[in-house]
């Protein structure tokens, strides 16, 4: 087992926070910067990764056939036409989830980090045994949330998770951000939510309707250079990753009208 | 707390949504970490009481106890009222066995 690959947990505990689409971007973004990445489906429920990638005609066999080994793990892996540096490992059966132990997912994970640089695993939502198992394969870990109290809350849970399970460094991604809603002090802020998890900030994405059209077509924003939004957002991430100082984009800098000067001044904080 | 807080206060309208959010997380995540029931919580509170009014005389409807968590670490806070004389001093419990 290759030492020095990374591997690194997307999870969230909440559902439809940006998971998927997150491990979908960088994984893309990271092979466009010439690493060897490997993204691995472990939300066996329902698996989605492939389908955002565009994947999803091209898989033959799947993480259950190499456990089972009735088949080679670079035959069930899929290599992406247009960015060859980057393979997915598709999620078997929904059955999976009866027999898959920590165990199975640690085999899995250490068989691709002899091929691969990066191994990014889209976790499962919710804190039970599909999160166990995918969090006993992980050495790092990305947590996902968006600027709302229910998904900063399970964000909290499995921050907590994460530390009894040894996961370093763990680092925060806030998704969907809306400038304006902050500006109006509708939204939590982005000190907020780092404030209140004490995590450090990976990235923020800003909300941006792309992403749907991106998802449409099975091709993940960072894949064409598009200049979008919340494609900067997935790029500059990605960049971070690999030790790049790249400063984080200020959503309270957003717009320079009279009216967003003095929401600005309206945020001022007294004490 | 922000200038648009201030206003609203003064305007005696509601607090912008992002500070309720706030406020609202900090309580609850104190609770989701500490793992303690509420039941728990509130024998402690009233052993607390207990063994505070031996000494001094505080008013037992009004105190209170809560966690708060900042930098993930919880702490857990009591807050006591005590009564006062007239002239200001702290009344002190008048113990025969001391
Ligand atoms: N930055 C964003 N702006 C707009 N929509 C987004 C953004 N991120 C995610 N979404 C949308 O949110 C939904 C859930 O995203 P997904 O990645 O499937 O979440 P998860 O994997 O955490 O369940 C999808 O419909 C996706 O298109
Ligand atoms: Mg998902």
């Amino acid at each position: 087992m290759k030492t020095n690959t990374r591997i690194i947990l997307i999870c969230s505990g909440k559902g439809g926070v940006g998971k998927t689409t997150l491990t979908a971007n960088l994984g893309i973004a990271l092979a466009r910067q010439g690493l060897k990445t490997a993204v691995l489906d472990a939300d066996f429920g329902l698996r989605n990764l492939d389908l955002l990638l565009g994947l999803e005609n091209r898989i033959v066999y799947t993480a259950q056939e190499v456990l089972e080994e009735s088949c080679r793990l670079d035959q069930a892996l899929v290599k992406h036409k247009k960015e060859p540096n980057l393979a997915l490992l598709p999620a078997g059966n929904p059955r999976m989830l009866e027999w898959i132990k920590p165990d199975d997912m640690q085999r899995i994970a250490s068989m691709l980090s002899e091929q691969f640089e990066y191994v990014l695993i889209d976790c499962p939502a919710g804190v039970e045994d599909g999160f166990k198992n995918a969090v006993s394969a992980a050495k790092e870990a990305i947590v996902v949330t968006n600027p709302e109290v229910s998904a900063v809350r399970d964000a909290d849970r499995v921050i907590g998770l994460l530390n009894t399970h040894g996961i370093s460094p763990v680092q925060l991604v806030l998704n969907r951000v809306r400038p304006k809603m902050i500006a109006s002090q509708e939204m939590l802020s982005v000190d907020d939510v780092t404030d209140i998890l004490s995590l450090p900030l990976l990235g923020l994405v800003l909300e941006d309707e792309q992403v749907i059209v991106s998802t449409n077509r099975g091709e993940p924003l960072t894949l064409n250079g598009t200049n979008s939004p919340a494609a900067r957002c997935y790029s500059n991430i990605a960049r971070r990753m690999q030790g790049e100082e790249i400063p984080l984009i200020d959503p309270s800098k957003e717009g320079s009208g009279i009216r967003d000067k003095f929401r600005r001044l309206m945020q001022t904080k007294i004490f | 707390m922000t200038l648009r807080d201030i206003l609203n206060k003064l305007l005696r309208r509601q607090p912008t949504s992002a500070s309720t959010a706030r406020e609202r997380l900090q309580l609850v995540l104190a609770h989701d970490r500490s793992d303690l029931s509420p039941e728990l919580l509130d024998k402690m509170r009233k052993e607390i009481l207990e063994v505070v009014a031996k000494y001094v005389e505080i008013d037992l409807e009004e105190g209170a106890v809560s966690l708060e968590t900042e930098d993930r670490m919880t702490a857990l806070v009591a807050n006591l009222p005590i009564k006062r004389t007239v002239t200001g001093a702290i009344k002190l419990k008048e113990n025969d066995d001391e």
